[in-house]
């Protein structure tokens, strides 16, 4: 087995993601290898070395990998790749965006969002929205995949200290392999102002609904979520009625998240809605209908008009 | 410019799924089927650079059984000028469907080529980036906004942490993602001169393309169900419990 994982990271340090997808590899093989892309990224390769079962790190420097485009990352990772049995990459959008075009150069399927590794070959990966589990086994002879990070737990790694970093590791191999991108170019990057955290990384979310009424009662909603330092979403209704916008559902064919604290207001749980966020470690729905399903899979159900629970529940936070 | 939309039947988002008890795979038989969801705004794109004078001719193209031609009068429905059916197995691999879409790209010469970015079936999330990858065409998935300018397609993406924007040189592959459009309903009239408009047929040996299954289903399980749980009375009792007992605020 000769496991190669991707490194994620910002040119500084490994991105979380990457510490549990390295996490994934070792339950593959006992030893793991890390292609670290990027420029000016030294310490990333240092930090990757220093982890406990990495053998070697494979380092790509070069203005090309300057940002995470997937025309030359892809190509970089089917130049380097070929001779390994698995190329893992985390889950998040840089992975899922690179891993498929790599394995399709390399004419291999690939297995995303893995959250759970039976053996060599076999692997469980969640579809239809999580509502069912699917054991997959790869037929290729070289196994690619992306790994749901909230599966797995990540690697210890070594604080990025620039007085630590004068000593080269001898785990660190240069490539001198330049995958050149003369198709795209990045234009801008526009990070998220809000104040808030966002959705999918929320450690609490508080979403709301049709039972809100309007876009000025979403006030609510918001208030409580600054009091509880959570994310704002919302239901597919509460969207096409105009109370928020379509970036907030959370569902099916919005986001999914699975945050410590799930808050649903207003919110009747149609089987689309629950399939984004029933992963949640505690469920709390406060609807004025008894029946509705939504109750159905909340660990705590309050009953009653939101319009007077609400403010309640704010003011005694 | 053509635009080449690629769109896949899946059940409906709003089935609640049963999985099979023999753990094989889901029960689909007799429920209600639709164009997935993300391929609609794929589709409602096309339409809309169309209408904006950027598109010249809108081809869509379902891969799967005879009944996939139903999506694919819809998509004529709403603005698509032909359709083509790659009569296949309805459960292809992405690098499988990627091949085949690929094989049409080199015989129609789109500039363009819309995907959504994952059906709500597999929830893959690979087919546009691996026939990015065998059409050596470069990517732009997850867009959020896209804008046609000559040679040249600007992509606003969403990615972790919020938006980037990328310029592709056209031809080029995109995958939509939820917030790009709002796609439109099939009105009356346009169902009915859907009926008319071309649709053809191909199989994958017309398109001179061998396929191999990489990947085998063990099998499918439902996931754990969650406990049930109490009601509370007070927003008090509530607030103590997260406090207390599960200390998640």
């Amino acid at each position: 087995m000769a496991v190669l994982v991707i490194a994620e990271h910002d040119n500084h340090a490994l991105s979380i993601e990457t510490l549990k997808a390295i996490t994934a590899a070792k339950s593959v093989a006992e030893t793991v290898d890390i292609l670290v892309a990027g420029l000016h990224c030294y310490s990333v390769a240092w930090q990757a070395g220093g982890i406990d079962g990495v053998n070697s790190v494979l380092l790509a420097d070069d203005e090309s990998y300057s940002e995470p485009f997937a025309e030359s990352l892809a190509g970089l990772i089917a130049e380097v790749g070929g001779g390994y049995s698995h190329i893992l990459a985390a889950a998040t959008t840089t992975g899922k965006n690179i891993l498929p075009r790599a394995a399709a150069l390399l004419n291999v399927g690939m297995l995303a969002d893995v959250v759970s590794i039976e053996s060599e070959d076999t692997v469980v990966r969640p579809i239809y929205a999580g509502n069912a589990l699917a054991k997959v086994q790869s037929l290729d002879s070289i196994k690619v995949m992306t790994i749901r990070s909230s599966a797995f737990d990540p690697v210890e790694a070594p604080d990025v200290d620039a007085t630590k970093m004068c000593e080269p590791l001898a785990k660190i191999a240069e490539l001198d392999v330049v995958i050149a991108n003369t198709v795209s170019r990045l234009v801008g990057r526009q990070a998220v102002v809000s104040e808030r955290p966002e959705l999918p990384v929320a450690r609490v979310v508080v979403s709301g609904g049709r039972g809100l009424g309007s876009k000025e009662n979403f006030a609510l909603i918001e208030q409580l979520a600054d009091k509880l330092g959570a994310a704002i979403g919302a239901s597919r209704a509460a969207v096409d009625a105009g109370f928020v916008s379509n970036d907030l559902q959370v569902g099916q064919t919005g986001k999914i998240v699975a945050p410590d604290l799930y808050i649903a207001i207003g919110i009747s749980g149609a089987i689309q809605h629950l399939a984004g966020m029933k992963e949640s470690k505690v469920i709390v729905a406060i609807n004025k209908d008894p029946d509705a399903p939504i109750f159905e899979i909340a660990d705590y159900a309050l009953v009653g008009d939101l319009f007077e629970l609400l403010p309640e529940l704010i003011e005694a936070l | 410019m053509k635009v080449l939309v690629a769109i896949k039947r899946v059940v409906d988002p709003y089935v609640k799924i049963r999985v099979k008890s023999d753990g094989s795979g889901i029960d689909n038989a007799n429920v209600k089927m639709t164009m997935n969801p993300f391929c609609e705004i794929a589709v409602e794109e096309a339409v809309r650079l169309k209408q904006q004078g950027a598109v010249t001719e809108i081809i869509v193209v379902c891969i799967g059984g005879g009944a996939c031609q139903e999506q694919l009068r819809t998509a004529l429905a709403l603005g698509a000028d032909r359709a083509i059916h790659v009569d296949a197995e309805p459960d292809l691999e992405p690098l499988s469907v990627a091949k085949l879409l690929h094989a049409l790209i080199e015989q129609e010469k789109p500039q363009l080529i819309l995907l959504g970015k994952q059906s709500i079936d597999t929830d893959n999330n690979q087919v546009a980036q691996m026939l990015a990858a065998l059409a050596r065409l470069p990517q732009g998935t997850f867009a959020s906004k896209v804008v046609v300018e000559s040679d040249i397609v600007t992509v606003t993406r969403e990615v972790d942490g919020g938006l980037e924007t990328l310029a592709l040189t056209l031809p080029a592959v995109i995958s939509t993602d939820l917030r790009l459009n709002e796609p439109r309903y099939a009105s009356l009239p346009n169902i009915m001169k859907a009926k008319s408009k071309p649709l053809t047929t191909v199989t994958p040996q017309v398109l001179g393309v061998e396929l191999h299954r990489h990947q085998k289903v063990i099998g499918v399980i439902p996931p754990p169900a969650r406990q049930g749980g109490i009601t509370v009375a007070s927003v008090s009792e509530l607030i103590d419990r997260l406090k207390n007992d599960d200390k998640v605020i």
